[in-house]
């Protein structure tokens, strides 16, 4: 790897100076005392995040928004599991194929996506609620946990599953054994990434919630009460922060997943 | 004499190629037996399906006299130690070495016992809480050996095991390898491409080729009597002459500008007897130059081109005639022995009864 020349330094600095600025504003007036967005600041309080202590509805929508962000990082975790275990150690027909259209998500508008499953859900006569929202968060998130786990599942040799068989284990005993443990970098990161990204999620949980609000739709909401606006960019804030930490973590447990020692020799 | 392996005409193949195709053999029990080739010859895959790991297309493995048609790796009364020795990173070396233990009903004092025995038996004593990571290739060799050895199979499969160490260490395993097997008596099934290790440790050696198997035989039948000339080439080093043979009562009648008139006997000779075209293998340390001062009717003579030293050998390039190529004549640097230089002139005498004949 040779060392990057000065311009690309420049470049992706301003760059990250560009992405990431606006999102600053949140804190920034999060912590000025004026109920009015605007510069000039007018001084440091920690009143709005006080505030947000007494919004019932905040913590209903907060407490939906974990049950749907948890839910569906863990069902998509275990499916991705399942579909990259099959991906990377099975040679199947129709196997490229499915695998596109599994990560479709990824590459299709969020609001087709949402309006296509609310269609599909409400032709199949089911109700909307959190249940809905976790499936379409699943679809989402399913694409980030098989990326994963393929880098996860790619880095533990195939030679060290046979030896494991060899000396007696079942498969079974196999994967409890040897290939949890040393996949489970990977299967943190995906639940992690997972997480944030259904806590994060607007479009979906939108189209898909019936009376039940998730979080960020409950911030859309809030938008309409410009007195609110403080308290919301607070909240904005706390997200931020949170998202950014859980984001960090599971980083760091990818690169554990792809250059831990699941290698041989 | 219990064949405790038998393999009846297996053939697998992957996709169009023909990996192993209509192999027989029949392991002895106790023996320590190697399957010897050049890469893509086959072994590997042969030793995979004896193992559980492939599928035979056609052709049945039987061990003990049980088919193991159908039966799953982890229930084979096999265990095996894989080339890039496959140890368990997340596992210090008891966890490793007793990780098949798991499944059987043992206490822990009987499991103690056992993991003691046999980290002495590969020479790894007090390296039980080692962590994986820890240990140098060599050491990695033999936890693998140890973490097989226990379960006490009837039959140890090595693939490969010596090829990422380091010539000297490579040398020190081949002679703790054999005297392991003799020790415990189980019996060895060891694949390798490097014949030095075959015939070093084995007590017998199939050769393969392109997915069957070409000779059976020990060490040195296998060096001495090449059952043909690919065999006789990848086994050592041997100079090939072509010449023209007529049939006799006695043997193979060769009439050579290189070797003279002489007779080589049937047992010495493969394939069709009527063909009149041969080829003339001898090994190069069965040549020994003589000096041109000595008496030498009927010796050949030529001239040295190349010169290699090899320490223990040296090996001379020597031309005998326009239309034929060089021999290589090997030379022991031992006491007393002579030095030659390039462009000497040199008679060489020859062992007629190390001659091999391949008929083409």
């Amino acid at each position: 790897m040779t060392r990057p020349s000065k311009y690309l330094k420049i470049f992706a600095y301003t760059y990250l100076v560009f992405l990431y600025a606006p999102a600053l504003l949140l804190p920034i007036f999060s912590f000025n005392s004026s109920q009015i967005i605007a510069f000039p600041l007018t001084g440091f309080t920690l009143h709005w995040f006080e505030t947000l202590l007494y919004q019932s509805t905040l913590h209903e929508a907060l407490r939906n928004s974990l049950i749907v962000a948890v839910s569906s990082s863990i069902l998509a975790t275990i499916l991705g599991i399942l579909a990259s275990r099959s991906a990377t150690r099975y040679d199947f027909t129709g196997k490229q194929i499915s695998l596109t259209f599994i990560l479709a998500p990824l590459v299709l508008p969020e609001i087709i996506v949402g309006v296509a499953l609310l269609i599909v859900l409400i032709q199949l006569g089911l109700s909307l609620n959190l249940w809905s929202v976790v499936l379409g968060h699943t679809l989402l998130i399913m694409p980030f946990s098989i990326l994963i786990m393929n880098s996860a599942f790619n880095n533990l040799d195939i030679s060290l599953e046979e030896a494991s068989m060899d000396l007696g284990e079942n498969q079974f005993g196999t994967f409890y054994r040897i290939i949890l443990p040393l996949v489970f970098p990977g299967i943190m990161a995906s639940l992690l990434i997972g997480f944030t990204l259904s806590l994060d999620e607007f479009i979906i949980a939108f189209f898909l919630t019936g009376t039940d609000t998730t979080l960020p739709v409950y911030i859309w909401a809030q938008f309409r009460f410009p007195k609110k606006l403080p308290t919301t960019m607070a909240l904005g804030t706390l997200l931020l922060v949170t998202s950014f930490l859980l984001l960090s973590l599971s980083e760091y447990f990818r690169r554990r997943a792809v250059n831990s020692r699941s290698s041989v020799l | 004499m219990n064949n405790l392996v038998k393999v009846q005409n297996v053939s697998k193949s992957f996709g169009e190629v023909n990996a192993v195709n209509g192999v027989s053999l029949e392991i002895e029990q106790g023996k320590f037996f190697s399957l010897l080739g050049p890469s893509g010859c086959g072994k590997t895959t042969l030793l995979r399906l004896i193992a559980g790991f492939e599928i035979p297309k056609s052709g049945k493995i039987l061990i003990d006299n049980k088919s193991m048609d159908g039966v799953e790796p982890n229930l084979r009364p096999t265990n095996m130690v894989f080339q890039n020795y496959a140890i368990f990173p997340h596992l210090n070396v008891e966890q490793n070495v007793s990780y098949g233990l798991r499944k059987k009903n043992i206490s822990k004092d009987e499991k103690d016992e056992m993991i003691s025995q046999v980290l002495e038996l590969v020479n790894l004593t007090g390296l039980n809480q080692r962590s994986a990571n820890a240990l140098s290739g060599g050491q990695k060799q033999r936890v693998a050996l140890a973490r097989a050895l226990i379960l006490k199979p009837k039959v140890l499969l090595l693939d490969e095991p010596l090829s990422a160490l380091d010539k000297k260490l490579r040398e020190q395993m081949q002679l703790e390898l054999r005297h392991l097997q003799r020790a415990v008596g189980i019996t060895f099934i060891l694949v390798t491409h490097d014949q030095e290790e075959a015939l070093t440790m084995s007590d017998k050696v199939a050769v393969m080729f392109d997915g069957e198997v070409e000779q059976v035989d020990s060490p040195r039948k296998l060096y001495e009597r090449p059952a043909s000339q690919r065999v006789a080439s990848f086994i050592g080093d041997m100079n090939f002459i072509n010449e023209k043979a007529l049939e006799t009562k006695q043997g193979l009648k060769v009439n050579s500008e290189i070797l003279g008139e002489i007779v080589i006997p049937k047992n010495q000779v493969s394939g069709n007897l009527s063909n009149k075209k041969i080829i003339i293998g001898i090994r190069p340390e069965m040549i020994s130059i003589v000096s041109n001062n000595f008496d030498s009717k009927g010796l050949i003579s030529g001239k040295i081109t190349d010169i290699s030293y090899f320490g223990i050998t040296t090996y001379y390039k020597i031309e005998c005639g326009p239309n034929a190529e060089a021999l290589s004549v090997s030379a022991q640097n031992s006491f007393g022995q002579m030095d030659y230089k390039i462009g000497e002139i040199v008679k060489l005498k020859m062992d007629v009864n190390s001659l091999v004949g391949f008929l083409e």
